[in-house]
Parts: structure tokens; C-alpha cells; sequence
């Protein structure tokens, strides 16, 4: 689309120039989904990069049904955030698909992962659970379904590299708390509500600690175990 | 009509029913049924009688009140806990009259005060509509009103006041197309229940207790319909009117807040000749004179200082999509010289889109509308101030300024 732009633009100025004046004065606004997606931008990033708030997740490169599933959830009150529950609560489900694949698509640079502050002890805990889990508390290792290199599984499932700590435990709370549900049946709620206070800090501790991966390889559908069935990533 | 009549003719009714019921059981026209799927959109039933992620229809939608919430009803078949016994006149007396089978009163957050307009012919056809929408087995949900508003004999009151029962009458000395926009707007569009206070009961405080108690509740600022000094519709042509009220953007203005969901459950589906009737009505309204100068609150010289801060902002954060002299790019993004709906004695709107963003509704005419971001992180309560006085009052604009401490107030407002 952006592309022919230039051309259109020539030609009107050759063939009709009156009209290009005029139409100088009802200018309109990009016809891109980069235009469209402006008002995400100061808690998004222009990109979908995520910003210095360590609150405000990125989204660039999640996997569209993922970033799809959130968006529904928003508008439907099913997770809930005011300021984006406001946003899209009259946008339609063809709408937010494609702004679900319009970010899906984006690959902007990963920040650095901050120098860990815990404790050796801590990440080494979050780095069994998320590899191994604990078996005599019954929490699953998340790699079984957010994949070996924690890269997600498509369509459904994100990646968990490239999130802050803040923002980890902030969603792991929100689930044990009731603010953020998915899809039913709700994996993420059971295994979230199987960690304690310190497993929580440690996984995000841990997560938080390792660097992202240039471009994002999500494992093929139904290619992970899965210890449980997740509303959000049908079989 | 006078009370003791009302019940006679409840008397009357009840008496009848079981012979209209039967005589209900035969299935409708399907041509009746589609036109009261239509009269419903018009009506935005869809929008108060199903909740968020619930069953269409269903009812349990919360509605906040400043007496309390009020829990909206089952309009499903379903015979138990839906209206799946009740017969046509039954509905009639519900849409006309505001009362239950058992002649109880309704409360007028139902917004019965407007749709005593609609016809008995497209009431049935909405009734018969609603007897194919698929019944859902839920309880209705019980109110929490507040002493004294949980006592429903209350209503009689506000009914004497401000209730006046009649089904619309045609006035012969206006085209039809203007006819069918006041049936629209002043029945089933329940247009004025948010747009008081001067509508069609001519409702004043006390009305908007309960009529408008949503708007206060939500901290909006629906314009008054009726007025000149409130509504910029004397400038608008009618397709102006019709894009606005249809796609949810038009080359002067974009929809947003409440007005954001009437069009997208209800205005959107009409039909070109309906809104345009609608827009005919509604031009006709705002008709005379340019709207009034507000006068100016603040000193001049600390209003200039107020202002020269204010452009700066306007510069760095807005022109972008508004335009340096607030031109706009219409309708994707709209213009702001010359829009009234941020000149009004309220400043509210203006403070809240500049706060909380927003995105008009996704529309059949505009599936992808361009969005505007919030402000409210990166903007201090001095500059929302500013920005909001600048765009009130530059380019011709004739609002008022307005003061840091009204943009505090409404940071903490309800957002969804
Ligand atoms: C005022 C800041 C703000 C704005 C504006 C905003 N968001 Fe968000 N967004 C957030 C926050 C904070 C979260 C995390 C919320 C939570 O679950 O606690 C979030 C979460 C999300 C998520 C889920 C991310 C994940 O990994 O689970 C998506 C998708 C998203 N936003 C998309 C959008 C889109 C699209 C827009 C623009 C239409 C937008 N947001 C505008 C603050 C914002
Ligand atoms: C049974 C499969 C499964 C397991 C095991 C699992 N997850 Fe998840 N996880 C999911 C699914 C599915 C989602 C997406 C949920 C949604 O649609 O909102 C998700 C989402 C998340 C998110 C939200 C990411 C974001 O960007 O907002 C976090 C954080 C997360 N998981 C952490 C973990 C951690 C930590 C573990 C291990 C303790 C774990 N998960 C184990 C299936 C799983
Ligand atoms: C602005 C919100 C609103 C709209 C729009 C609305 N209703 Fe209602 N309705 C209510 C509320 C609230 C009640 C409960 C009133 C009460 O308990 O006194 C109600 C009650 C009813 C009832 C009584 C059902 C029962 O068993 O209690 C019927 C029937 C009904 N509405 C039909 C409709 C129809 C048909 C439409 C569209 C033409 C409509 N309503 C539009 C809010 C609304
Ligand atoms: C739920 C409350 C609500 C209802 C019901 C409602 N409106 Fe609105 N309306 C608003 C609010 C709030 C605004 C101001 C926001 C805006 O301009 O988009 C508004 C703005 C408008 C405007 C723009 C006025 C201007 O000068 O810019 C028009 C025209 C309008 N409404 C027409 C209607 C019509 C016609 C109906 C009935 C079909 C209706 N409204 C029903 C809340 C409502
Ligand atoms: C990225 C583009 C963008 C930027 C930047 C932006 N706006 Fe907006 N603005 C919009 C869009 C789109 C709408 C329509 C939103 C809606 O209908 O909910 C809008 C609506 C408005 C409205 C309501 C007018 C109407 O008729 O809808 C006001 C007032 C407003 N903007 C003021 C501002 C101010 C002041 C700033 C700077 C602090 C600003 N805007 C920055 C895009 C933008």
C-alpha cells in the first residue's frame, strides 16, 4: 500500500492539480496499521518494543494468536487493565486480529536484560521450575509449554524471554488473584496458583536475568507436551 | 391518562390475556420478525439487557446509579426466568406504560419514558422478535439501591413529574422523512435519556436522578440536543450528520464515550433513509443563531500565559494528527477548530479525551478507525490544564478556560 502512495500522489499533482491543492487542506491520516496503532505507543513503544516502564509488557514478535487472545480479553472485561479495557471496548473481533498480526510481525531490538540483583540461590530455584518444575509440589517445568528455549509454541502460547521481572510477577499475581483469566480451562491460573510467594520472585528473577533471542522461534503447534489443557492453545 | 384509568385498563388486560396468549402461540410472520430485530437494534436493547460476555439478552448488566446499581432483566423466551409468558400486551404495557404484568412500576433507568412513543405495531414486532432469540435460563439478578430508592413506590413520583404516556403522533405540517426521525430519536433511540436536560419531558434535576444517572456516574458530558448554545449541528450538512451517527467519524467530529456505544450496537445497523431521517430531526433541533460566546473566567493576563504554555503543548503532543490550527485529518482524525463538542460550558470531554485517549467504534463504514493515545502519564494536571484551555479558545474556538484542579478531578474517573 505504502509503496504506490508517492505515485498516486504524482499523478494527482500532474493530472489535477487544483484537486491536490485542495486536497492539501483535508489531508488524511496514513492508511497504515502503524498509524492506527499510535495511541498504544506511549505505553507500547511505536514498535511494540515495550518502553522503560517495566510494567508495560512489549508485544513485538508474540505469536498473533497469543497477542489475539489478550486483546479479545481486554475488550471483554476478561483481563483487566482500565486504560486498555477502555481502548478497545468497541473494536471489533476483525479489527483486533489485525492488530494482533500487525505486532505479531514486528522484530525490534531487545533490550538488555538487566544484571540480575537476587541472589544465586534465587535464580538457581527459578532456573529449576522453569526447566525441571517440582515435582513434589506438582508445579509442571514451564518449558513444557513455553518450549525448551522458553521461545512459546504457536498459536497461543508466548514466549517468556525479553519480560521483565516486574511485569512477570505481575501477571502470575494477576492470575492468582482473579485480575487476568484466559481461556477455559485456565492452565495459567492452576500453575500460577501452585507457586509460592518466592517461587513467583525466582522465576521472574530467573527469566528476567537471561537475554532474548534476536528473532523469536516459536515451537510449531501442537509440537510440546503440555501437562495440562490450556483454553488458550487447542489441540 | 390518569392513574385510576391505568388501572382499569390493567384490569382489563389481565382479564384478556390467557385468550391473546393462545392466540399468540400461532408463529410469526417471519417479515414481522426481521423488522423486530431492526426496531430492536434501534432501540439498543442489546446494549443494557446483555452483560459483558453473558448471553445475549440475558440480562445482569450492572447499571450504576448515584442511588445504588440496578441489575438489568432476562428478555430471553426462557418461561421461568426470562418473559416467556408474557403476552403481546403484556410487552405493550411494559414499552408504553412502564409497568409489569402485575402493574408494578419500572424503573426509568428501562428507558419506557421515551418508548411510550413506539407504535403498538413495531412494539409487537419487537416482542415477536424476542420470542425467537434463543431462551437462556438465568435469574434475574436482585437491585442494591440505596434507602429510599430501593422502594419502588418512589417512582410514582418522579412519574407524575416527568412521565407523560402517548405513542407518537405524526405532525402533519412536517415531511415524513422529519416524522420518522422524531419517532426515531425521541422513542426508540432513547436519545434523550443521556442528551437531558432539556429533552422532550422536560426533565430537570430530578429526572436526570434517574434518567441520566449513568452520565454522572461515568463522568460524560452528553450535550443537550435541543440547544443552540450546546450543539454545533446548525453547521453541519446532513451527510455530516449521517456519517457521524452511522460510521462513528465525520469531517467534524469523531464519536466518543457512551456515544461510542450507541453506535456501535445500535446506530450502525439502521438503515441510509433512517439515519438520515434521524439527522433531519436533529438539524432541525439545533437550528438558529450560531451558538453563544462564553465568557471568559480567567484574568487576561495569566489566560495569555495560560495559553502561550498551552500552544506548546499543542505543538510537541497534538498537531501531529490535529493539525497545527487544528485542522484535523478528517475523518480519521478530527478536527478541533470549530468542533463544539469541546467548546461546552462543561469542559469535561475535552479533559477526558486528553487524559484517557480513545478510539471511535469499529463500524461496518469505519472497521479500522485510527486511535488517539492517552495522555494522562505523560501530561501534569498543569499542562492537561493548558492544553485543554489552548484548544477551548484558539483558532475562532469560544470555550472557557480551564483550571488544573478540574483536570485532577477527573483523572480519578471511571473508565470502563
Ligand atoms: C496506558 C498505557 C497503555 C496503553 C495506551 C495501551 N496499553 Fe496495552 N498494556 C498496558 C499494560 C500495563 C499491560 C499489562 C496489563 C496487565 O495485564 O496487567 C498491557 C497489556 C497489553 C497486551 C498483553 C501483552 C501480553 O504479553 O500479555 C496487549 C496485546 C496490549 N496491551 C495491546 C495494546 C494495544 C493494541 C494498545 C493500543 C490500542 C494498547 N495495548 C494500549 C498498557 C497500555
Ligand atoms: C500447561 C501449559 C503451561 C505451563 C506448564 C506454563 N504455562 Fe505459562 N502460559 C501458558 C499459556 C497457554 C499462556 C497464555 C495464556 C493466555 O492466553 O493469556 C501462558 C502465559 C504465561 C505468561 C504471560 C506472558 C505475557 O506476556 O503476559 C507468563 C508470565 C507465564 N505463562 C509464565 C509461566 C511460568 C513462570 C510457568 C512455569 C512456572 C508457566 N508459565 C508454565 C501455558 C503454560
Ligand atoms: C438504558 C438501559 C436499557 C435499555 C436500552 C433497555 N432496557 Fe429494558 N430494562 C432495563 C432495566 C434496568 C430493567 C429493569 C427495570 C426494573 O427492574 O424496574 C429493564 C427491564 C425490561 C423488561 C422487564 C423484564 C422483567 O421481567 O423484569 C423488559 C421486557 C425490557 N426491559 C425490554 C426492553 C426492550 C425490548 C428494550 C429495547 C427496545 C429495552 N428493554 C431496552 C434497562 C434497559
Ligand atoms: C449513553 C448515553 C447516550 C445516548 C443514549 C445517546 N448519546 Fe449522543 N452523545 C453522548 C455523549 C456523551 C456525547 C458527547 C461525545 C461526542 O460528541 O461524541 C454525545 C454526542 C452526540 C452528538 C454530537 C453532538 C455535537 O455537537 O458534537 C450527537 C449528534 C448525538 N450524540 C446524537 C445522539 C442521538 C441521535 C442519540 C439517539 C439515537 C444519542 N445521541 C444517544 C451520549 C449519548
Ligand atoms: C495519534 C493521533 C492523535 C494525537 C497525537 C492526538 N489526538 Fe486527539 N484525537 C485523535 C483521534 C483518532 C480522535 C477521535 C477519538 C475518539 O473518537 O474516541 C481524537 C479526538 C480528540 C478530541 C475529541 C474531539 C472529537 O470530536 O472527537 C479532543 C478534544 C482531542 N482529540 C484533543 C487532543 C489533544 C489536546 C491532543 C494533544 C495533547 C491530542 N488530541 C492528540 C487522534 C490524536
Amino acid at each position: 500500500m505504502d509503496r504506490f502512495l508517492p505515485l498516486t500522489a504524482l499523478l494527482a499533482l500532474v493530472a489535477l492539480p487544483i484537486d491536490a491543492a485542495r486536497s492539501q487542506t483535508t489531508e488524511r491520516a496514513p492508511d497504515t496499521m502503524a498509524a492506527r496503532v499510535l495511541a498504544c505507543a506511549p505505553c507500547h513503544g511505536a514498535e511494540g518494543e515495550g518502553t522503560s516502564d517495566a510494567y508495560f509488557p512489549r508485544l513485538a514478535g508474540k505469536p498473533a494468536g497469543y497477542l489475539y487472545n489478550q486483546l479479545i480479553a481486554f475488550r471483554d472485561g476478561r483481563r483487566k487493565y482500565p486504560p486498555m479495557n477502555y481502548l478497545l471496548e468497541f473494536q471489533t473481533d476483525d479489527y483486533l486480529k489485525k492488530i494482533a498480526e500487525y505486532f505479531a510481525s514486528l522484530r525490534p531490538a531487545f533490550p538488555q536484560p538487566v544484571p540480575p540483583v537476587d541472589s544465586k540461590e534465587v535464580l538457581a530455584r527459578g532456573e529449576e521450575i522453569v526447566k525441571n518444575g517440582d515435582a513434589q509440589h506438582g508445579i509442571p517445568p514451564c518449558s513444557a509449554c513455553h518450549g525448551p528455549a522458553l521461545g512459546g509454541m504457536e498459536p497461543g502460547i508466548p514466549g517468556l524471554l525479553g519480560l521483565r521481572a516486574a511485569y512477570i510477577s505481575g501477571q502470575l499475581g494477576g492470575w492468582r488473584y482473579g485480575t487476568r483469566t484466559a481461556l477455559a480451562p485456565d492452565c495459567m491460573q492452576i500453575v500460577a496458583s501452585l507457586l509460592t510467594e518466592d517461587d513467583v520472585k525466582a522465576v521472574a528473577a530467573y527469566l528476567s536475568s537471561r537475554p532474548a533471542p534476536a528473532d523469536p522461534s516459536f515451537a510449531p503447534r501442537g509440537s510440546l507436551p503440555m501437562p495440562l489443557e490450556c483454553g488458550s492453545e487447542p489441540h | 391518562m390518569s392513574r385510576t384509568s391505568t388501572g382499569l385498563l390493567v384490569g382489563l388486560l389481565l382479564a384478556l390475556s390467557p385468550a391473546t396468549a393462545s392466540a399468540q402461540q400461532k408463529a410469526a410472520d417471519p417479515a414481522v420478525i426481521a423488522k423486530g430485530e431492526y426496531l430492536a437494534r434501534a432501540g439498543d436493547c442489546i446494549a443494557c439487557h446483555t452483560a459483558r460476555e453473558g448471553k445475549t439478552f440475558a440480562g445482569g448488566l450492572p447499571m450504576k446509579t448515584p442511588f445504588g446499581t440496578l441489575y438489568t432483566s432476562n428478555i430471553t423466551p426462557d418461561p421461568q426466568t426470562g418473559i416467556g409468558t408474557w403476552t403481546s400486551d403484556q410487552f405493550y404495557q411494559m414499552m408504553h406504560n412502564g409497568r409489569f404484568p402485575d402493574g408494578g412500576l419500572v424503573y426509568p433507568a428501562m428507558p419506557f419514558a421515551s418508548y411510550t412513543q413506539v407504535t403498538r405495531e413495531d412494539s409487537d414486532a419487537i416482542y415477536a422478535y424476542l420470542r425467537t432469540v434463543p431462551p437462556v435460563k438465568q435469574l434475574n439478578k436482585p437491585h442494591d439501591l440505596t434507602f429510599p430508592f430501593n422502594n419502588r413506590s418512589l417512582i410514582l413520583g418522579w412519574r407524575t413529574l416527568f412521565f407523560r404516556e402517548g405513542e407518537f403522533k405524526p405532525d402533519p405540517t412536517k415531511s415524513a422523512e422529519w416524522n420518522r426521525g422524531n419517532y426515531l430519536v425521541e422513542g426508540l433511540g432513547h436519545c434523550g435519556m443521556c442528551h437531558t436536560p432539556i429533552n422532550a419531558l422536560g426533565g430537570s434535576k430530578q429526572s436526570q436522578a434517574f434518567e441520566g444517572g449513568l452520565i454522572p456516574m461515568q463522568n460524560w458530558y452528553a450535550p443537550s440536543l435541543t440547544s443552540n448554545k450546546e450543539t454545533g449541528l446548525g453547521d453541519w450538512t446532513i451527510e455530516e450528520i449521517v456519517d457521524y451517527l452511522r460510521k462513528g467519524v465525520s469531517a467534524k467530529g469523531a464519536v466518543y464515550g457512551p456515544m461510542a456505544e450507541v453506535v456501535y450496537n445500535s446506530l450502525q445497523y439502521l438503515n441510509d433513509d433512517d439515519v438520515r431521517a434521524m439527522a433531519v430531526y436533529l438539524k432541525g433541533l439545533a437550528q438558529g443563531g450560531a451558538p453563544e460566546k462564553a465568557s471568559t473566567s480567567l484574568p487576561s493576563a495569566e489566560s495569555s500565559l495560560l495559553l502561550s504554555f498551552g500552544k506548546s503543548i499543542y505543538d510537541r503532543d497534538c498537531a501531529s494528527c490535529h493539525g497545527a490550527t487544528g485542522q484535523g485529518m478528517p475523518p480519521d482524525y478530527p478536527p478541533l477548530a470549530g468542533n463544539q463538542s469541546i467548546q461546552m460550558v462543561s469542559a469535561v470531554n475535552p479533559i477526558r479525551m486528553v487524559l484517557n485517549g480513545g478510539y471511535p467504534p469499529g463500524t461496518s463504514g469505519n472497521p479500522m478507525p485510527h486511535g488517539m493515545p492517552p495522555f494522562a502519564q505523560k501530561l501534569s494536571d498543569d499542562e492537561v490544564a493548558a492544553v485543554v484551555t489552548y484548544i477551548r479558545t484558539a483558532w475562532g474556538n469560544r470555550g472557557e478556560p480551564v483550571s488544573a484542579r478540574q483536570a485532577n478531578e477527573l483523572r480519578a474517573a471511571t473508565l470502563n
